[in-house]
């Protein structure tokens, strides 16, 4: 029998999750609001709180909690604030790869840094060619003795500033197949590496995402994580699992608190002499929240539970991608209208959250992208 | 190396205090749906228990009373660094006052072996009778410090404590093994770490009925019960809105007013 509960040790984390969030990172929320910039203290409580080490197993470290625990720390800090889940998400997908296809090397020089918040990670896959056609990506690659050199650009990675570990993909220049791919682990201070432009995005501030440039960026032959060539699957499988799983538990905290601020304010706002959640469309509205929200955190939990067996679950996370970021922008267009005019006013959380919410889809793949593969996925036995 | 014994307890969640209601017939707290947390001034315990721990090296057992769910409870101490948990979970327990619970615990403290401190909240947050403590330590015939706010000296025999009164402290020398109820201002507890968490996962937890204990049945529960609570009211507390209009100096001028009025605001 399917057991859909949590164990008492998923609660307890899922109480340290909440409480860490409440006491160390609301305090930040109006400073990163304001500034638009990442806070060192919120990144240094991260770290503390040992939420980089979650999936870093215990020989490196880790905590080697997986990918369920993963999610609801996700969770319950995108509740709080969705800024900083998107940061820790894309610290954790930078971390994947390593898990993945490092090197035992690889792994003890990294690993260990990455798990107590030393070292910050990121992934950059993403060019101005189209971040759903990565093959399309061009930034190359070219092997000069026991050395690659790099060069290229990347857009839109979460991270740029704050990220010394970077995960980045490449195309072999020299292979006229064009699907010779390689990922490296670039470090930050690296010759010809350097973060340039910074993006201001709408939502989600406070979160860092910007451009990477890389001109005759030179690594040695150490820094080349995985099979030359077979780049792009490493990127892949991070990005599919983790990835996409990150944005789900970024999706479900957002939700989760689009929700509560409207049941509060729905018992709390009179009208006509009595609160606003005695009118029945109003109650159909919080209804519709709570049957998306529940359905999405099951297919986010079942995605994860099926990544904690050890067994690839891109498929079940698109499908719970797909689902949780589009109820979530749903759920945040409702909560402002709940609101009426205070919805649109700075001093209310759910304008925040409206904003957070048009940040949500792209990352780690757009909901058309995630229909394709949904579509690849159970087409597949019906293709000769 | 020092033998602490936390007492805790699993309360409703006091966030959710509003839920809670009073069986006018039983007396008893309904508690419906409310989920049950580490009882607030127990986590100061904790914190206490962990601290000389951290300092001093101790081996800290923490003991409940409580229903099953309340191993969730013990599990947290346990996360938060104590070293072994106790449950103490029988039917023949339900229904227990502050006496029975005492001597009830006093049994389980008995069981684990020697003590050289008994840390307890001073009060819980749903019963709230500050009665457990004391009577804890006239079982086991030890002394007992209430209300510690501080603890300024450990010897290895005599400590030096800050207990609270209402209006001030008392400077306290107690010879232990002793009992101490501890206050809010001990400390400010630690949050749950996930590394705290896994560790948990290696450290016991054991439940022990009334079968375990050295306690004839109607000693325990509400057989064990000598005192009753034959009234309990819930309190009706209101707030007065009152909206003050004006230019910004007109309002401000009233609100100061307003708050001298109230005795908010002295002359000096
Ligand atoms: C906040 C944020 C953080 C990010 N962080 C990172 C990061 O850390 N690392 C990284 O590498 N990237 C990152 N990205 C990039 C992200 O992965 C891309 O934005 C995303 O893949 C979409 O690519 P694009 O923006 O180039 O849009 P395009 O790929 O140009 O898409 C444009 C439109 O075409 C649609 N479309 C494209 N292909 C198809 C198709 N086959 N069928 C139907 N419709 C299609 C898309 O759905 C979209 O509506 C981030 C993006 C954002 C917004």
């Amino acid at each position: 029998m399917m057991d859909l509960t949590f164990t008492e040790e998923q609660e307890l984390l899922r109480q340290a999750a909440q409480e860490f969030a409440e006491t160390r990172i609301a305090p930040k929320i109006s400073e990163m609001e304001e500034t638009g910039r990442v806070n060192d203290e919120v990144v240094r409580a991260l770290g503390e709180a040992e939420m980089m080490a979650l999936t870093i197993p215990e020989e490196y470290g880790g905590l080697g909690l997986g990918y369920t625990a993963r999610l609801i720390a996700l969770e319950e800090i995108g509740k709080v604030s969705v800024a900083t889940a998107m940061m820790l998400q894309v610290l954790g997908l930078g971390i994947e790869p390593i898990i993945l296809a490092g090197s035992e090397e690889q792994k003890q020089k990294y690993l260990p840094g990455l798990a107590s918040g030393e070292r910050l990670a990121t992934v950059a896959v993403t060019e101005a060619t189209g971040g759903s056609d990565p093959g399309g990506s061009r930034s190359t690659y070219k092997k000069d003795g026991d050395d690659y050199i790099i060069n290229g650009r990347k857009v839109f990675i979460t991270n740029s500033h704050i990220a010394d570990t970077i995960v980045a993909l490449a195309r072999d220049e020299e292979d006229d197949s064009g699907r010779a791919f390689s990922t490296f682990i670039v470090e930050a201070g690296m010759e010809g590496f350097k973060a340039t432009h910074r993006e201001h995005k709408v939502g989600m501030r406070g979160c860092n995402t910007g451009e990477l440039s890389f001109e005759n960026c030179r690594v040695s032959k150490d820094n080349l994580l995985g099979v030359e060539g077979k780049g792009m699957r490493v990127a892949m499988a991070a990005i599919g699992d983790v990835g996409r799983g990150g944005m789900v538990g970024c999706a479900l905290g957002l939700h989760a608190a689009c929700l509560e601020a409207s049941l509060k304010f729905a018992s709390e706002r009179i009208l006509y002499g009595k609160p606003i959640s005695n009118l029945q469309s109003i109650q159909n509205k919080l209804a519709e929240m709570k049957i998306d929200l529940d359905a999405g955190r099951l297919l986010g939990y079942r995605a994860a539970a099926i990544q904690d067996k050890g067994i690839r679950s891109s498929n079940e996370f698109a499908v719970a991608k797909y689902f949780t970021t589009e109820a979530a922008q749903k759920a945040a267009k409702v909560a402002v209208d709940i609101h009426g005019g205070y919805g649109c006013m700075e001093e209310f959380a759910v304008s925040r959250y409206y904003r957070d919410a048009a940040v949500l889809g792209p990352s780690a793949g757009t909901s058309d992208i995630m229909k394709v593969i949904i579509a690849g996925w159970i087409l597949k036995p019906y293709r000769k | 190396m020092l033998k602490i014994v936390v007492c805790v307890k699993a309360v409703p969640d006091p966030k959710e205090a509003d839920q809670i209601r009073i069986d006018p017939v039983s007396k008893t707290l309904v508690r419906v749906d409310v989920p049950l947390v580490l009882n607030p001034l127990d986590k100061n315990a904790m914190e206490a228990a962990v601290q000389l721990k951290e300092q001093f090296g101790a081996h800290v057992s923490v003991l409940s009373m409580g229903p099953p769910p309340a191993a969730n409870v013990v599990k947290e101490c346990l996360a938060l660094g104590a070293d072994q948990g106790i449950l103490l979970s029988d039917r023949a327990f339900a229904g227990a006052d502050a006496y029975a619970t005492a001597y009830t615990l006093a049994r389980g403290i008995e069981k684990i072996g020697s003590y050289d401190l008994i840390l307890c909240g001073r009060a819980s947050s749903d019963g709230s009778t500050e009665w457990v403590g004391p009577e804890l330590a006239t079982l086991l015939d030890a002394p007992i410090v209430t209300m510690v706010k501080e603890i300024i000296e450990h010897g290895d025999e005599w400590w030096k404590l800050k207990s609270g009164l209402d209006n001030g402290y008392r400077v306290v020398r107690v010879k232990l093994p002793a009992v101490l109820t501890v206050t809010r201002e001990l400390n400010i507890p630690r949050t749950l770490s996930f590394s705290g968490i896994v560790k948990a996962r290696r450290k016991p937890i054991a439940q022990w009925g009334i079968d375990d204990l050295d306690a004839p049945e109607k000693a325990v529960g509400l057989k064990g019960s000598p005192t009753i609570v034959s009234e309990m009211t819930t309190q009706e507390s209101k707030r007065e809105v009152e909206m003050i209009s004006g230019t910004r100096e007109e309002m401000a001028e009233r609100l100061i007013q307003k708050l001298a009025d109230a005795g908010f605001l002295s002359s000096n």
